[in-house]
């Protein structure tokens, strides 16, 4: 059995610095935090720039297909791409958007919402940045129940103190 | 039998795990749990997850596409 006890003393932990808040990137940092969390870890989270908007009570993810040659969608058999000029038609990327979401949902993948909600339950440890907060002039009431504010500093004694550090 | 049971068929990761950590709050200690799931991936995950909470993976193995775990909570 690998130690779950980290070599400051306690449980194993992590931190995450989320920066990206479209669809897709705001899987990987919710299904890392959730499943360390399941694991027995402490778990922050620091979301910051692009990835603060994920804490929002109202959450409408989109992604882009726009310059993103890596994004392909299986359609009849086929893997499917999108050409630049189709993707800035107006209506593509909502569409795009609503296309990733049907097809996570038919492959038993969890919402961005539903994870997010087994966080908080899981008490991983949420830090909205204060400075994104001013920057896109966003309030705590704007938010879902349960972050805390900070900065650079805070997110910096957090990472001193965890075993494994990512930044997304 | 197991002491609990969970189906997470038709599930995809990480809500094997989730839903496997949650289910054994409610088995008592020394008990076990059978979860039964189709991502194919449960099974790498199933033993990581055990290797570092301690619990015990007494069994696991896969039937027609569903794959079965029963887990000792010994921790």
């Amino acid at each position: 059995m690998v130690s779950q006890v980290s070599l400051t003393g306690g449980a194993k932990s992590m931190s995450l610095i989320v920066t990206k808040g479209t669809l897709d990137w705001a899987y990987p940092p919710f299904i890392l935090a959730t499943t360390a969390a399941a694991m027995g870890l402490n778990v922050s989270m620091f979301f910051t720039f692009y990835g603060l908007p994920l804490l929002l009570k109202d959450l409408d993810l989109k992604l882009s297909p726009l310059g993103n040659p890596a994004m392909k969608m299986p359609v009849m058999g086929a893997q499917m791409g999108m050409p630049n000029l189709v993707s800035l038609i107006p209506g593509v990327e909502a569409a795009a958007s609503k296309m990733m979401k049907n097809l996570m949902a038919k492959k038993g993948v969890a919402s961005i919402p539903e994870l997010r909600a087994l966080a908080i339950e899981a008490d991983v440890r949420m830090i909205a940045c204060q400075m994104t907060m001013d920057l896109f002039e966003y309030t705590l009431d704007d938010m879902i129940e349960g972050p805390e504010l900070g900065g650079a500093a805070t997110y910096i004694e957090v990472a001193t103190q965890s075993d494994i550090n990512l930044f997304i | 039998m197991a002491d609990q049971l969970l189906d997470a068929t038709g599930l995809n990761c990480p809500l094997p795990i989730l839903k496997a950590k949650k289910a054994l709050k409610d088995v008592p200690p020394g008990g076990t749990l059978e979860i039964l799931a189709t991502d194919p991936g449960s099974v790498a995950d199933f033993q990581a997850f055990c290797r570092i909470t301690g619990n015990e993976l007494l069994e696991h193995g896969e039937q027609g596409g569903v794959y079965r775990f029963v887990l000792k909570k010994t921790a």
